[in-house]
């Protein structure tokens, strides 16, 4: 059993590359199986002459344009993907681009207070015997609780007290970035080696010399991963905090009409916009870890 | 005993006495709080923070960890009722503890109902077949790596996408009954369990490994014998990340249309109508089965994997 490490370009293109393009063209293939089949009956029953006087071709054509299918055809998600994207003004709700600057904004805001409280708190948590005993637990117990559907009683409780539009979005973004910031956080604050704390000690550093020549940096590869899990979460939380009635913009609003109209297509586009929204915040993130992280050798 | 640990015990007693006797004097609804009032509790809070730190400061074990997070987690009940009582503050905003609690205990049938209708619908049975089909399919592409290459970054990649957005088309195909909210938490935990089983299969060591080569074992014992067992560490950390998200997934399915009953449309019709404090006991509800679900898998890796260096050492 040996194996070869290949290099260069083309080889890792049939590495890497290659396998994923396979699934990739066999999910597509099984989707236009599924929505031939899925929408046969409604074809049928909908589309098709009543008599009966139909060739199979006939039906695949139907299944491929169906206006309310079951299941949209791939290029049917795209078209309508591609026409809410350039056949609106900006500023219009129609374009999906609008609602993506909706949810992206209470996510990004969410997620930078989040993780501004998350990095306080561990830093305190790290400097504080009390509350690390007292509040930590309950932080790293709060991971198993789903404390997204804590997500309405912040909206009604902000919106009793005259708070709309982002705030109440971008809180609950924020509260859902906190908690894997904050254990990461305080993990990567006490990596130190003991050796290491106990130089800068006899340097006299101070405790926040300590923290901010030591502590911090070795704390950075554990805040990245949390950063990612964050944003991730933060952009469910700003979806479903626009779930109520009420708010007008935003891809979980987008998804909710369609849902109500039973526009199957508008749902599946949003669907592939907050996917691909979610690919880009994290990519986001990632980039910000390998420009900051990049002088730093690979262990 | 030594003696810290005894002043701390009588600190803790204390205090707990000072507020049951301070509870007796709140002001009742409406009613105007007295100064002497409000310096009590002014001083209790102090003793109250005293006794936290005194009893974080006890050196020795995890009895005393737990139970300093269980005396915060009181204090904070404790003042939660007293202020929110004392200032008379609307029940929209946050309803007392002892409210919330009554809520739970008279709409007990109902929140019975939105449970069985919940977890154990919805979330156990999408929870296993998803996290069962995660695992079969980890199992069958072993041996294929060039499916492993193909699946893995893109199973991978899920993580970052918002799959809890399904469960409008979810509500469609399988109608507003728990099978819809099982097929969104099926898609959730499916691929969490599927990268995490990959991960754990290549887990064993390359020593174990060729000493299976060297007894002649075939493909099957291998991995029943020594890459499945070693892979369970993996298996149990996705199983957890599953309980959480599983519950996630059905609740938030809810918000977008279910049967009438379920915590999640009891969380979302409830808080419509601005009862405050049954949304937060179905709230309790969750968060005391999603940790309860958490322990028990913990205990299960205890009994399953009591040999593995991870769970030795805690």
């Amino acid at each position: 059993m040996t194996k070869v490490v290949v290099r260069g370009p083309i080889a890792r293109w049939s590495q890497q590359g290659l396998p994923v393009l396979v699934i990739l063209l066999a999910v597509l293939l099984v989707w236009y199986l599924g929505a031939w089949l899925l929408n046969a009956p409604g074809a049928i029953e909908r589309v098709l002459p009543q008599d009966g006087a139909w060739r199979w071709q006939d039906l695949l054509a139907a299944t491929m344009e169906m206006q309310r299918p079951v299941l949209p055809a791939p290029h049917q998600v795209l078209q309508d993907f591609w026409s809410a994207l350039v056949d609106w003004p900006l500023d219009s709700p129609r374009n999906l681009l609008f609602h993506v600057a909706v949810t992206a904004e209470s996510t990004l805001w969410g997620f930078v207070m989040g993780t501004l409280l998350g990095l306080v708190l561990s830093v305190c948590i790290v400097h504080s015997r009390t509350l690390d005993r007292a509040l930590l637990p309950w932080i790293v117990a709060s991971q198993t609780v789903p404390v997204l559907a804590i997500a309405p009683i912040v909206l009604v409780l902000l919106g009793s007290l005259g708070f709309a539009g982002v705030a109440p979005k971008a809180v609950i973004a924020m509260y859902l970035c906190f908690f894997p910031v904050t254990v990461a956080m305080v993990q990567g604050l006490r990596s130190p080696q003991r050796i290491e704390t106990e130089m800068l000690h006899t340097y006299a550093a101070t405790r926040w010399q300590a923290l901010w020549l030591l502590r911090l940096p070795a704390a950075l590869p554990f805040l990245f991963p949390a950063l990612r899990v964050g944003i991730a979460a933060g952009l469910v939380g700003a979806m479903v905090a626009e779930l109520p009635t009420g708010a007008q913009a935003g891809l979980g609003a987008r998804l909710l009409t369609g849902s109500y109209y039973g526009n199957t297509v508008q749902i599946w586009s949003a669907l592939v916009m907050s996917a691909l929204l979610g690919l880009t915040l994290t990519t986001a993130v990632a980039g910000i870890e390998r420009l900051v992280l990049r002088h730093r050798s690979q262990a | 005993m030594k003696r810290a640990t005894q002043w701390t015990v009588m600190l803790v007693a204390g205090c707990l006495a000072g507020g049951l006797v301070l509870m007796q004097f709140s002001p009742a609804g409406g009613e105007e709080a007295s100064p002497a009032f409000w310096l009590a509790t002014f001083v209790l809070a102090l003793f109250a923070v005293q006794s936290i730190r005194r009893m974080a400061a006890l050196d020795s074990g995890r009895v005393y960890g737990t139970l300093t997070a269980a005396l915060f987690g009181v204090w904070v009940i404790f003042f939660w009722q007293l202020l929110v009582v004392a200032f008379d503050v609307p029940k929209v905003l946050l309803p007392p503890p002892s409210l919330i609690l009554q809520s739970m205990s008279s709409h007990g049938p109902t929140l019975w109902g939105d449970f069985v209708q919940t977890v154990l619908k919805a979330v156990l049975i999408g929870w296993t077949l998803g996290s069962g089909m995660g695992f079969v399919v980890a199992v069958a592409i072993d041996r294929l790596p060039f499916l492993q290459r193909g699946l893995l970054p893109l199973a991978s990649l899920t993580s970052t996408i918002p799959l809890v957005a399904v469960a409008p088309i979810a509500v469609m195909w399988f109608g507003f009954e728990w099978q819809s909210k099982a097929a969104v938490v099926v898609l959730m935990t499916f691929f969490p369990m599927l990268v995490s089983t990959l991960a754990g299969l290549k887990a064993a060591g390359r020593l174990e490994r060729e000493l299976m080569h060297s007894y002649a074992a075939s493909y099957g014992r291998t991995l029943l014998a020594l890459r499945l067992p070693a892979a369970l560490p993996f298996i149990f950390g996705a199983l957890k990340v599953n309980a959480t998200l599983a519950l996630i997934g059905a609740i938030v399915a809810e918000f977008f249309g279910s049967p009438t009953s379920g915590l999640g449309f009891r969380i979302s019709t409830e808080a419509s109508r601005m009862n405050m404090p049954l949304v937060w006991g179905a709230i309790v509800v969750a968060a005391v089965t999603g940790s309860l679900a958490y322990a028990v898998l913990v205990q299960l890796e205890r009994r399953a994997a009591f040999w593995h260096p991870s769970v030795r050492e805690s």
